[in-house]
């Protein structure tokens, strides 16, 4: 049997043809043909899923790679169950799909994924700071955000409501297929007080949640930064004693007293059915309310209208839940989900998905939020017109600019709409910075 | 000669090693052994192995990378929301338990009375509560209770009534969450103990009705003391699957308003999974596990102990 000498050039040939084999993600070498499996969000939007089929599996036949995509649902968390059983388990999917404030719990377990953003970026142009303020919460790019799932939460409001008991045209400040007229600069979050106390006396009061849920955490997140009030500091100190936080405080106690006496123990459904019954004059959420009022309560979807949040002191902030797709540190084909990920944010494939949801999901990069398809929903004609952020409004993600590992523990816990839950019952403004220091002083255990 | 009888003593012994390894075969309890084998294997997977491994998630780090013995136990015995949640859970389970044994017990004597030719229908019907999964049942409890379409509310404000915020106000929510696990629950009483009237001698009250007993002395020294087993057992199991309920909970409130329904399954739940602190999340869990032990000890050494004066 012959012996091949391993000589010093061949040896330095190898290593050079090695190390190019592994950081060369997107080339499509036999290393990067092979299996991929993908656990993605389940859309609830019909359609939604089939437009990603197609993206993904175009990519598939063109690498050879055998792509298998799990469509999970959030509800009964199967898909945070599947994250956290994968993640203890080092073993299934090798891209997941998570949300908000998921990807710093699960950073340790995360692929980074520089090169992937680097090409998106390349292709987009920049992205909504919220995003990469959880996208980067180690460093690198840990995941990568995505515009299938990813929303926003402005006022879903009846127009015939607001104008009646309120006085206020949503229609007129925000007109559909054009910049908001200089009447919206009149709506501002004590204008929307006013606004909640008339509806509510006539027996439509706001739907806003307050319990722990993510419809609860984002449109209070979003009162919170239009008020410059923040529960803890981008260097982690607690902050919750400060002069915005209390003014904010102040602020809710008074809208409390105008929401449904159950707001407390919302479920992220109980807004919906809300505004679809009659009862509410305006709720925050994404356009999932409209279309199953549409389904559902035609009369009351013809009388709704998406539109802008209210401004604050510090400026105009929409709710945001942002999705991403992370490739785990596991996975088998990391080369091949990366360039997998690459195609899946192409501003093509990024229009197709965004008009595959009828609008729903909100794409993560503001060159590309001038799609024709939120312009041509109805009716009423262009209701979601004013769905992405136009003119002055931008994300707030609620419990920025904490640390991630932080704010992710103040997010689960509902740490702000449980303040604005205690001031509302009676508790004195004080008792309830006590309570929430200390709360978030348990959080800094490690 | 001497080879010859050292050869028959190995064969005798092998003979008696195969006698006995057929008497091993053949006795009772090496067949019961066998038979439960597959289920002690199923035991040993699915509860032994997790709960070991909830054991050792208790005593790792919030990153799970070091070893903190019982330091996540300590931290949470300084929270106030832990606290808060086993005070609820307690009051959860002992409130529901209660309610369920009370109407499981009068349910089962009016039951135990109808003719037998119509009993069955009635048994059947009673048990559909228990017999229906659980989240599917309170789903159903969901809608009832819902702000904008509840079927209460409905009715309350059609005789002048304001509607009432079912789950959106602490004493209600917690009403409401021990109400429908006594819904679920009660049949289960009722049937074990229907089961345990059934099995009480007829001589027995025929004597006491010799003697002239009334109703509440029937009651007091015949049937009670003959169910007192029975009672207790449904108690016990009751007890623990009524502190680790997690469903009624979970579709109900998840814990909602201001973490006042919390019991130990929701909240664990909420920090180990929601809050990817699965260390303390298994802390939480685990923290029954010694009380309810030392209850079931207790409970079923009296069990055993009356089973052997009798």
């Amino acid at each position: 049997m012959s012996k091949k000498r391993i000589t010093r050039r061949r040896f330095v040939a190898s290593s050079v043809a090695t190390v190019a084999a592994i950081s060369a993600p997107y080339v499509s070498t036999a290393h990067a043909a092979g299996k991929l499996a993908l656990g993605m969000w389940d859309h609830w939007v019909p359609g939604g899923n089939k437009v990603f089929d197609e993206i993904a599996q175009e990519w598939a036949k063109k690498e050879k790679v055998e792509l298998t995509i799990d469509y999970l649902s959030t509800q009964g968390n199967k898909l945070l169950l599947t994250i956290a059983a994968e993640a203890q388990a080092k073993s299934g999917h090798d891209i997941m799909d998570f949300t908000a404030w998921e990807p710093a719990q699960y950073v340790r377990s995360l692929e980074p994924v520089d090169e992937v953003m680097k090409e998106a970026l390349s292709n987009n142009g920049p992205i909504s700071p919220a995003m990469e303020y959880i996208g980067k919460s180690s460093g690198p790019w840990n995941v990568v955000p995505s515009t299938r799932g990813s929303l926003i939460l402005p006022p879903c409001s009846r127009i015939d409501l607001m104008k009646d008991i309120a006085g206020i045209d949503v229609q007129a400040m925000y007109p559909a297929g054009k910049d908001p007229t200089p009447e919206a600069e009149k709506w501002t979050w004590d204008a929307f007080l006013v606004a909640a106390e008339k509806c509510h006396k006539a027996g439509h009061s706001f739907g806003l949640p307050l319990g722990a849920t993510t419809d609860s955490l984002d449109w209070v997140g979003a009162l919170f930064s239009a008020y410059g009030a923040a529960l803890v500091d981008a260097k982690g100190n607690t902050t919750v004693k400060s002069d915005e936080v209390r003014q904010v405080l102040d602020y809710t106690k008074k809208l409390f007293a105008f929401l449904p006496t159950d707001a407390a123990s919302w479920d992220n459904a109980s807004n919906n059915k809300w505004l679809i019954s009659g009862k509410g004059a305006l709720v925050f959420n994404p356009p999932s309310t409209w279309v199953v009022a549409k389904r559902d309560a035609p009369k009351v979807a013809e009388k709704l209208w998406t539109h802008a949040m209210p401004k604050g002191p510090k400026g105009r902030f929409a709710p945001s839940l942002p999705r991403y797709q992370g490739l785990w540190n596991f996975s088998k084909n990391k080369s091949a989900a990366k360039s997998l990920l690459v195609h899946i944010n192409k501003p093509e494939s990024i229009r197709k998905l965004v008009e595959g949801a009828a609008g729903y999901d909100i794409p993560p990069y503001q060159k590309l939020l001038d799609y024709k398809v939120w312009d041509v929903q109805g009716p009423p004609a262009g209701t979601l017109s004013h769905y992405p952020n136009r003119a002055d409004q931008v994300n707030s993600l609620p419990c920025s600019p904490a640390p991630p590992a932080m704010a992710s523990q103040l997010y689960t816990n509902a740490i702000m709409p449980k303040m604005i839950v205690r001031i509302g019952r009676g508790e004195n403004i004080d008792q309830t910075l006590a309570w929430a220091t200390n709360e978030i002083e348990g959080f800094r255990r490690n | 000669m001497v080879d010859a009888t050292i050869k028959n003593e190995g064969s005798v012994m092998r003979a008696d090693r195969r006698n006995s390894l057929q008497k091993a075969w053949q006795r009772k309890s090496t067949i019961a052994f066998l038979m439960t084998l597959p289920l002690i294997l199923l035991i040993l997977v699915l509860v032994i192995y997790p709960a070991l491994y909830a054991v050792h998630l208790a005593m790792l780090n919030k990153s799970m990378q070091r070893f903190v013995g019982l330091s996540n136990f300590s931290f949470l015995f300084t929270r106030e929301t832990f606290w808060m949640v086993v005070w609820q859970s307690c009051i959860f389970a002992l409130t529901a338990v209660f309610f369920k044994a009370i109407i499981g017990f009068f349910v089962a004597h009016f039951v135990h009375n109808i003719p037998d030719k119509g009993q069955r229908k009635w048994r059947g019907m009673l048990l559909i509560p228990w017999v229906i999964p659980p989240a599917m049942s309170t789903l159903a409890w969901l809608w009832l209770f819902d702000p904008s379409y509840s079927a209460f509310n409905w009715i309350l404000e059609h005789f002048g009534i304001a509607g009432i915020p079912w789950l959106g106000d602490e004493h209600w929510a917690r009403f409401c969450v021990i109400l429908v696990n006594v819904w679920i629950g009660a049949p289960f009483f009722m049937i074990m103990y229907l089961a345990s009237l059934k099995s009480v001698p007829e001589q027995l009250y025929e004597a006491a009705k010799i003697d002239g007993a009334n109703w509440w002395q029937t009651m007091r020294f015949v049937t009670l003391p003959m169910m007192r087993n029975i009672i207790m057992i449904t108690a016990l199991f009751s007890t623990i699957v009524t502190f680790a309920n997690f469903d009624i909970v979970r579709v109900l409130t998840r814990g909602d308003p201001l973490d006042q329904t919390h019991v130990f399954a929701t909240w664990a739940f909420r920090l180990g999974i929601e809050g990817g602190d699965i260390p303390l999340g298994a802390s939480v869990s685990l923290f029954m596990v010694p009380i309810l032990t030392i209850g079931a000890i207790f409970i079923l050494r009296d069990i055993v102990k009356r089973g052997n004066e009798a």
